[in-house]
């Protein structure tokens, strides 16, 4: 379970995240909504901690993510992350993308590694590229290659930051499926998403982030046929 | 034209320019191996070190790309000398090199970082790895894919900055080509038969950089 209490993250002078309560239960699907510049991506990057932060706390399966006695490393292996580039690592195959991170944070033997890989790649639909330099394939490729990477630590949860937005309309499908997929079979994921339908056909509980505050969270059905804010009403009628 | 050529003196010493020739090309290859080290972390450095650290990093660099590469080796040659600590030829020659190929490495290494998208260090930490992981297996790779070329370069400048070796008494190449030629008097016929040997390492060099680059660089 991811708990957030109490939130807060500063750039500097600018207070991006103000006050963020917020459980993520094992299993749950939550989709986070909301314009650009609304602190989306900052909470994710702070659940991993990528990001510190400046006040409140961040659980983890009962680990406080930001505290100094953390082995944040260790903690990240639970935490997937796919971000809005493709991060292909372009000196690397797909499948020595994939086996890295399982060889020298999981210590895993070259063998392990490259079945556990293997196995990945052909979960995202990349069996037949295991050999192939990322600059061989095509973004939707690349990101599914991302996903199936992050899925090599086997993480508890995943979280997706615009997973879609920086890719051609026609490979945004191939990705969404992917994310569909893991859902079906119960990942724990946490998607800042544009995708309003995926939003509210994949996600059990949709959250609306405007200016550093989380304006409304609830199921899909309560958040996109009643909303209760104006800002989030605004938000919707603005991308339908 | 009252100069008379006599090329078989010189033919007669071409094992030992040969092997000069050897002793130039292992100064030259020792020399970027440490070049490469300290120039990696001197780009290191001058992006994210400490203060005074980041200072010496930036003076090193300066000193070494806006000073002749012959007063370099002086430095450790008579500098060093005249505080009492005295290098052998061969010392001397190597640490020259190794700090004039350190300092203009430094300034291709760092615009070969700065050529690396942040997103790979995030991507990497986010999988895990902790910064020297994410350093060594993630981006210096891609660095050193960029700046190879540049890297070739100060191979062969390397090389030919060695025949500087010979006035600090080191028998590298031109040394040994200096020693011949002033016992024998044959001097253009030495050099000339020398000039071809460097010739041929440099391109060697850079025949070999290419078949490697091939073999390296798949992506
Ligand atoms: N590294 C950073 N340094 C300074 N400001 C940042 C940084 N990252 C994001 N911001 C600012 O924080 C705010 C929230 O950004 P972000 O979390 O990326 O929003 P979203 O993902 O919802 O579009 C924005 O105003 C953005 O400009
Ligand atoms: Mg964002």
């Amino acid at each position: 379970m991811i708990e957030i209490k109490q939130l807060h993250k500063y750039f500097g002078k600018l207070h991006v995240l103000q006050g963020i309560d917020l459980n993520v239960n094992k299993g749950e699907v939550l989709s986070i909504i909301g314009s650009s510049g609304s602190g989306k991506s900052t909470l994710l990057y702070c659940i991993n901690g990528l990001e510190p932060i400046q006040q409140g706390q961040i659980m983890v399966d009962g680990i406080p993510v930001h505290d100094a006695k953390t082995d944040i490393n260790k903690l990240r292996q639970k935490l997937g992350m796919v971000f809005q580039q493709w991060n292909s690592f372009p000196h690397l195959t797909a499948l020595e993308n994939v086996a890295l991170a399982p060889k020298i944070v999981r210590k895993m033997s070259r063998d392990e590694a490259k079945t556990i890989a293997e196995k990945q790649l052909r979960h995202v639909g990349l069996g037949d590229k295991l050999d192939v330099y990322p600059s061989a394939l095509s973004g939707g490729q690349q990101q599914r290659l991302a996903i199936a990477r992050a899925l090599a630590m086997e993480p508890a949860y995943m979280l997706f930051d615009e997973a879609t937005s920086a890719l051609d309309p026609e490979l945004v499908g191939e990705v969404l499926d992917t994310m569909r997929l893991l859902a079906e079979e119960g990942m724990t994921m946490i998607c800042v998403t544009h995708e309003m339908s995926f939003a509210r056909d994949v996600s059990d509980r949709v959250a609306y982030f405007h200016q550093g505050h989380m304006e409304e969270v609830g199921p899909p059905a309560q958040i996109f046929g009643d909303p209760q804010s104006p800002h989030t009403r605004k938000f919707l009628a603005s991308v339908r | 034209m009252d100069y008379n050529f006599h090329w078989r003196p010189v033919f007669r010493q071409l094992p030992d320019l040969f092997e000069a020739g050897l002793l130039t090309l292992e100064v030259a290859i020792l020399s970027m191996i440490l070049g490469i080290m300290l120039g990696l972390i001197l780009a290191l450095l001058r992006m994210n070190g400490p203060r005074p650290l980041r200072w010496i990093a930036n003076f090193w660099v300066e000193l070494a790309r806006n000073t002749p590469a012959l007063f370099q080796l002086f430095f450790f040659g008579f500098g060093l000398g005249a505080f009492g600590l005295h290098l052998t030829p061969y010392l001397i020659v190597l640490l020259g090199l190794s700090f004039n190929n350190a300092g203009y490495l430094a300034e291709n290494f760092r615009g070969g970082f700065l050529a690396v998208p942040d997103t790979q260090i995030r991507a990497a930490r986010s999988l895990g790895m902790t910064a020297s992981q994410t350093y060594i297996r993630i981006i210096i790779p891609q660095v050193l894919r960029i700046v190879y070329h540049p890297m070739t370069n100060q191979m062969v400048w390397a090389v030919l900055m060695s025949s500087l070796g010979m006035l600090v008494g080191f028998r590298e190449l031109s040394g040994e080509t200096q020693f011949f030629a002033s016992k024998t008097y044959r001097i253009f016929e030495y050099f000339a038969v020398t000039a071809v040997i460097y010739y041929v390492i440099v391109k060697i060099i850079l025949i070999g950089s290419k078949l490697a680059a091939r073999r390296l660089f798949k992506y």
